[in-house]
């Protein structure tokens, strides 16, 4: 099964080598992985994806939580939480399929960031689903070139009507 | 006060009541080098940096206080990796100080460079890079308090040689703190109580001690706890000696080349309790018929330990010590007079026992001679092999931190320095280094340092010219193909030890065992014993690979 790990660190050089390292030497293989500076500047955050049964997880959070390096480690795959992709796709367009596209781009809510003589790069956020759903309807023009950030997650907060009681 | 980094870190060191360091010099450390000089700090030359390493590792297990050891950058810090690695398998507090090339030089493949803070990533419990004088004060103190506190372990600080000579203010941090380093212990008052009543409810219960009970100095309320619920205690290789092997109670060792009798117990029992140890492979065999019966209590400060290989019903994740105390004076004490007569009577069917043959010299004999001589107050480490578990068959350990040995990692050669670092630490007592032909050729060398520093250490070697488990694996797996294990011309270690300076003894006769033992031990200086023992030796019983732990061979 898949789990969805959302991990605080410092933010110093390293942590990535250290976290990453971590998962390469017991052999668990990290499906995606998207890190970044939060609001704190001294902390970083990682969306981390890794596949495996809940007892490999379990030892694997453990073991980050190990690191001195992270500061928190929480597994939100069963918990309510928002997620996020971003993918780049440099997609074939001629001229005459660019109305197409458009319509796409348009039913994705995703936006042309590029045009080129024969290419358009399409640029689409969303969670994993609507990121494939947009991958493959756009796979018949030809796909040149793709890229993904990796997933970003966080957990949603307490329901309006809860936080009142 | 201003002062150079090199100044900075013996400043600290300083602070830290370092009074030893094991290593060896090199152009990166110079600066560092030149400030040792002049400070009070012993240090120990070693002749190769993996026995600074292993120096260290011995120096910690034996007197509870970390071991530091320093190496210049490139192929120095590269041959302390052995060593580092063996420290932290064994959860070890050991710094290692690697010099590193100068800040402008790093990345450059510069002479004598090699990212050691990369290299060693998996094998540290954390690493320094220190990229600005002013930052070093902090990370010493931050590489002290991380290696001795929690589950210890190994902690390297590179230091580029242009940071050993900028200078900085001397502030050395009174304490330190991580957001993400927490030692809280994760139990509650519920879960110590149904601990205790887990005890109280069972029949056949089993204390299974590991280095965590030395670690932690629990030595005491194991022994407690062992007698007031009467409940027998088997250890694992490193748990030696955190329970007395002289006590009525005491199964010894199980595992691979552990008793029948503590095979049998942890077999048969219906509650392991699990004290500072991991349920390595070594000890469990074939996991999924490994104490079919019993419910698991496991005590451990490294919550990433609990549930890693073994279903465990009461998880306590704290310091050994801090959760005995709290769960002794609540136990109930379980009805077990039944199951230590059962045990009595596997004691008695199956003891250890080897057979004694006419003009045969045996290991086993050996090991029991300097136990006899010296009653359990001697140290002993071990080299790795069939040495090793002789010693830990026949050695009866007493008290803690007096058997020291390679476990996690089984590294040949680490017995030698070991022995060298107790030996720095505990400069009145006796130490021995039980050793095997082929595993003390590995740091051989490290008898000029002995020899140097009037480290009077005794190594016992047991030559079968040999490497001897190895040998026994192909003897039982491999259709007695000897391949590549025949040391036949092993080197005269009676000559060996007289070219370093040190005394040399051979015993070839099962009578000249004792004599030989009283005049190294006797003597004030670095004694070589040369026991050349039967050949073919096993170390029996045995546990074959990936088998369960009751189905034993031989012994």
């Amino acid at each position: 099964m898949r789990h969805t790990l959302a991990v605080l660190v410092e933010n110093q050089p390293g942590v990535l080598t250290r976290v990453a390292g971590l998962f390469s030497r017991r052999g668990y293989n990290i499906e995606s992985l998207a890190v970044g500076q939060t609001h704190e500047p001294s902390i970083s955050r990682m969306t981390i994806v890794v596949d495996g049964d809940d007892r490999v997880i379990e030892q694997v959070a453990k073991q980050l939580d190990k690191l001195i390096d992270v500061i928190d480690v929480q597994d939100i795959t069963d918990v309510e939480y928002v997620d996020r992709e971003l993918v780049l796709i440099k997609v074939n367009a001629e001229p005459s399929v660019r109305g197409e596209i458009m319509q796409i781009v348009d039913i994705f809510r995703a936006r042309i960031v590029d045009i080129g003589q024969r290419t358009l790069i399409i640029e689409c956020t969303g969670d994993e689903g609507k990121i494939r759903a947009i991958e493959k309807s756009l796979k018949p023009f030809g796909i040149l070139e793709l890229v993904r950030t990796g997933k970003i997650a966080m957990v949603r907060g307490p329901k309006y009507e809860e936080e009142k009681q | 006060m201003r002062l150079t980094g090199a100044e900075i870190i013996v400043k600290a060191l300083e602070a830290e009541g370092v009074e030893v360091v094991f290593g060896y010099p090199g152009g990166a450390v110079l600066p560092l080098y030149d400030k040792l000089y002049d400070s009070p700090i012993k240090h120990i030359l070693v002749r190769h940096e993996q026995g600074a390493a292993h120096a260290a590792d011995g120096y910690a297990r034996a007197t509870g206080k970390p071991g530091v050891c320093i190496a210049t950058s490139g192929p120095g810090a590269t041959n302390l990796v052995t060593g580092i690695a063996n420290a932290y398998m064994d959860s070890i507090p050991i710094i290692a100080l690697t010099g590193q090339v100068a800040l402008p030089a790093i990345g450059r493949d510069s002479f004598q460079e090699a990212d050691i803070t990369g290299i060693t990533l998996p094998i540290v419990k954390h690493s320094y890079l220190v990229k600005d004088v002013r930052q070093l004060a902090a990370a010493i103190r931050a590489a002290f308090h991380i290696a001795t506190t929690g589950r210890p372990g190994p902690v390297l600080i590179d230091l580029p040689k242009d940071v050993t000579v900028a200078q900085a203010e001397f502030e050395y941090p009174p304490q330190i703190s991580f957001r993400g380093y927490r030692l809280n212990a994760k139990y509650n008052a519920t879960q110590i109580y149904q601990a205790a009543r887990a005890i109280g409810e069972s029949r056949r219960p089993v204390l299974y001690a590991g280095g965590g009970v030395i670690s932690s100095g629990a030595a005491g309320e194991l022994l407690e706890l062992a007698e007031k619920a009467q409940i027998p205690v088997t250890t694992t290789l490193l748990g030696k000696g955190a329970f007395p092997e002289t006590h009525s109670l005491s199964l010894g060792m199980l595992g691979m080349h552990g008793t029948k009798y503590a095979n049998y117990a942890v077999s048969y029992s219906d509650l392991i309790i699990a004290l500072g140890a991991r349920f390595d492979d070594r000890v469990t065999g074939r996991l999924d018929t490994f104490a079919p019966h019993a419910q698991v209590i496991h005590i451990d400060i490294d919550a990433a330990e609990i549930g890693k290989n073994v279903r465990v019903h009461y998880p306590l994740t704290g310091d050994v010590k801090q959760v005995l105390r709290d769960l002794i004076p609540r136990i109930e004490v379980p009805q077990t007079k039944e199951w230590l007569e059962q045990i009595q009577q596997w004691k008695a069917e199956h003891p250890l026992a080897y057979t004694k043959e006419e003009g045969m010299l045996k290991p086993q004999y050996v090991i029991e001679q300097i136990w006899e001589l010296t009653k359990g107050e001697a140290v002993v480490t071990t080299e790795v092999g069939q040495n090793q578990m002789w010693a830990a068959q026949y050695y009866k350990a007493i008290y803690p931190r007096t058997f020291i040995s390679s476990g996690g990692l089984g590294t040949m050669g680490f017995g030698l320095p070991a022995a060298i670092g107790a030996q720095v630490g505990r400069p009145g007592a006796v130490v021995f280094d039980i050793a095997g032909d082929g595993s003390v050729q590995m740091t051989s060398q490290e008898l000029a340092t002995a020899v140097q520093f009037k480290l009077p250490v005794k190594v016992a070697i047991l030559n079968n010219r040999y490497l001897g488990m190895v040998r026994q694996w192909q003897e039982l797996f491999h259709g007695r193909r000897y391949s590549q294990t025949d040391l036949v011309d092993t080197p005269d270690f009676v000559k060996l030890a007289e070219a370093y300076g040190a005394e040399g003894i051979r015993v070839t006769r099962a009578e000249d065992v004792r004599s030989a033992l009283e005049r190294s031990i006797a003597l004030p200086k670095p004694v070589v014993i040369d026991f050349v023992i039967a050949r073919e030796e096993n170390v029996f019983p045995m546990v074959p690979p990936g088998e369960s732990i009751t189905k034993m061979l031989g012994g």
